[in-house]
């Protein structure tokens, strides 16, 4: 008898569900692309070059996000600053700058492991190319522009999401650039031209209280 | 018998077959729309407005697909097994009653393919028939999988159609309570759950006037041995071992691809259906509806019928996908045991019993009346 309840009571929770999705708002299926989701703060999606607000690159063609990456995707060279005209605050700065994204694994390493905050990840993921040679993502494609806006593959296409290149901020750290933990969680990256669209994390304070 | 009368004979055989060939194709698009609601998710919803078309991309989709012949098989018997899937399940419909009949002209028409009066054993018969399909679709493919799933289906089919037997045996039996005595035909069958029981209990008027005189309450434990029985032989979950990817492939129709398959497919729709309302007609009173015959124009009521047997096969077929969406399925060996050891001893116990109340009414307390 007891099997028999059970039975009943399952054909209930299907039952309810049903009725939600249906007539209540249960259902919680985006109607992509009709809608997008809102994507999390730290999404891994398309690498951007940042710039600094007064319009210097922030790369320095250091290399370490070559070095630091698993997938062996991005390729970079670099030059020395032209001495009238400095491309970054720095000596050099990245003339080459290559990430093949058919290799990319979108980890993150490299932007772990930039020690300019120069490159970032975006929250777009809508990356689909008709060949293998428009998947390599030169520098005419991931560099920010001056004003902070951020060049879109195909910027004809209707289904092209502009607004999710725009989270093209520095990432907060845990701790630090100099790794003193006492000052985790305070916000602590250099600006960046382009909208920056969450406040600060809150405080172990503010999150106790 | 004159030109009329075989032009309504054929035109009844033609509305049929296109009745089923149309409710297949949109039981399939119901039963994945109403699924996926009860799953939290959507259906099909970009062939069509709402997705009603993606039946018709599906079938189109296989209409195209090379029939992929395999070497290893038996290819007489091959070719053979989709056909003898899907004539049972089309013939299976031709004995129910979908509305009232109706005279036009001096000529009498009735809304079924024909009226057998050995109706409800005609519908056993070409159940049988179809796990012939099965069995030899899954031997003749020449490989292990579709071999094991059609035994095992085979298996599956034969002990639930001896329960489905007994069932509709207690409601053959039962029909000879009525005036007209017993048949075995399916529209005398719903012919005899017109009205409510007040025709039946004349004293307790009162409340039995609001009770339809469906079988179900008379014969409730056949009607729930019944529904079973045909969820296990239209291979439904949680009965549906033998198609489940997870753990035959395919089963019987794994090497099948292109038309053949669809037939598969089709036959299996069809009989869900067919299935369903004979359930119908045999438990909740077929055609039988309020028709408000003075109140309505003559074509709306003449059309209710219809419109009621539709709904209560339908409130049945949504059962049958509710039960889908919530049961796991059953393990093969529960499965044969489910069938032979519970369902047929109480079909079994079922039937003794009604055939002694039904003879106690009939003639008195034995020991009063000898």
């Amino acid at each position: 008898m007891g099997a028999l309840a059970e039975f009943f009571k399952g054909l209930r929770v299907t039952g309810k569900v049903m009725v939600d999705t249906v007539v209540g708002d249960g259902l919680v299926t985006t109607q992509y692309p009709n809608e997008f989701r809102q994507k999390p703060q730290r999404f891994h999606g398309r690498h951007v070059l940042n710039r600094y607000p007064d319009g210097m690159e922030k790369c320095i063609g250091c290399e370490l996000c070559a070095g630091a990456c698993p997938a062996r995707c991005i390729y970079v060279r670099g030059l020395d600053n032209p001495p009238g005209q400095p491309v970054s605050p720095g000596e050099r700065f990245g003339f080459v700058y290559e990430i093949n994204m058919l290799r990319c694994i979108f980890c993150a390493l490299c932007v772990e492991a930039c020690p300019t905050e120069a490159i970032t990840m975006t929250s777009l993921f809508e990356m689909s190319t008709a060949n293998r040679d428009d998947a390599i993502y030169t520098k005419n494609e991931l560099l920010m522009r001056p004003d902070g806006s951020v060049p879109h593959m195909f910027p004809d296409d209707p289904l092209a999401q502009h607004s999710e290149l725009e989270t093209a901020d520095g990432w907060l750290r845990a701790t630090a650039p100099s790794g003193v933990a006492a000052y985790e969680g305070v916000k602590s990256w250099q600006g960046t031209p382009g909208s920056a669209n969450w406040d600060p994390e809150p405080t172990q304070d503010e999150i106790d209280r | 018998m004159d030109g009329v009368d075989l032009l309504i004979v054929i035109a009844r055989v033609v509305v049929v077959f296109v009745i089923l060939l149309g409710t297949t194709v949109l039981n399939v698009w119901i039963e994945r729309k109403v699924l996926a609601k009860m799953q939290n998710r959507v259906g099909p919803k970009r062939a069509g407005p709402w997705g009603l078309l993606q039946t018709v991309a599906d079938g189109l989709k296989l209409f195209f697909k090379e029939s992929i012949t395999p070497r290893k098989v038996e290819y007489g018997i091959y070719v053979l097994a989709p056909f003898l899937a899907i004539i049972p399940a089309f013939l299976i419909f031709l004995v129910v009653p979908f509305g009232r009949p109706f005279t036009i002209g001096g000529h009498e028409v009735i809304l079924q393919g024909t009226d057998l009066n050995i109706g409800v054993l005609f519908i056993l018969a070409m159940s049988s028939l179809a796990v012939y399909a099965v069995v030899l679709a899954g031997w003749s493919s020449g490989s292990k999988y579709p071999l094991l799933g059609g035994v095992r289906a085979t298996a599956q089919a034969i002990s639930y159609e001896a329960a489905m037997g007994l069932a509709m045996v207690s409601v053959v039996m039962f029909s000879s309570t009525s005036g007209d005595g017993g048949t075995l035909s399916l529209a005398g069958i719903v012919e005899r759950q017109a009205g409510t029981f007040a025709d039946v209990f004349p004293n307790l008027s009162s409340i039995a006037q609001f009770i339809p005189r469906w079988n179900l309450i008379p014969q409730f434990v056949a009607f729930v041995i019944f529904f079973i029985a045909i969820t296990a032989e239209t291979n439904r979950s949680p009965f549906d071992l033998v198609e489940a990817e997870q753990e035959l492939v395919g089963g019987f129709h794994t090497e099948y691809s292109g038309m053949r398959f669809a037939m598969f497919q089709l036959a299996e729709y069809s009989n869900i259906f067919s299935m369903c309302a004979i359930c119908a007609s045999l438990f909740l009173g077929g055609w039988n509806g309020p028709t408000w015959d003075g109140s309505l124009p003559a074509f709306i009521s003449g059309v209710l019928p219809t419109f009621w047997l539709l709904v209560k096969t339908y409130v049945l077929f949504f059962i049958l996908i509710w039960l889908r969406a919530t049961l796991p399925r059953m393990r093969y060996d529960q499965l044969m045991q489910l069938g032979w050891k519970r369902l047929i001893p109480g079909a079994l116990v079922w039937l003794v019993l009604s055939t002694v109340v039904i003879g106690i009414r009939q003639f008195g307390l034995p020991w009063n009346s000898l």
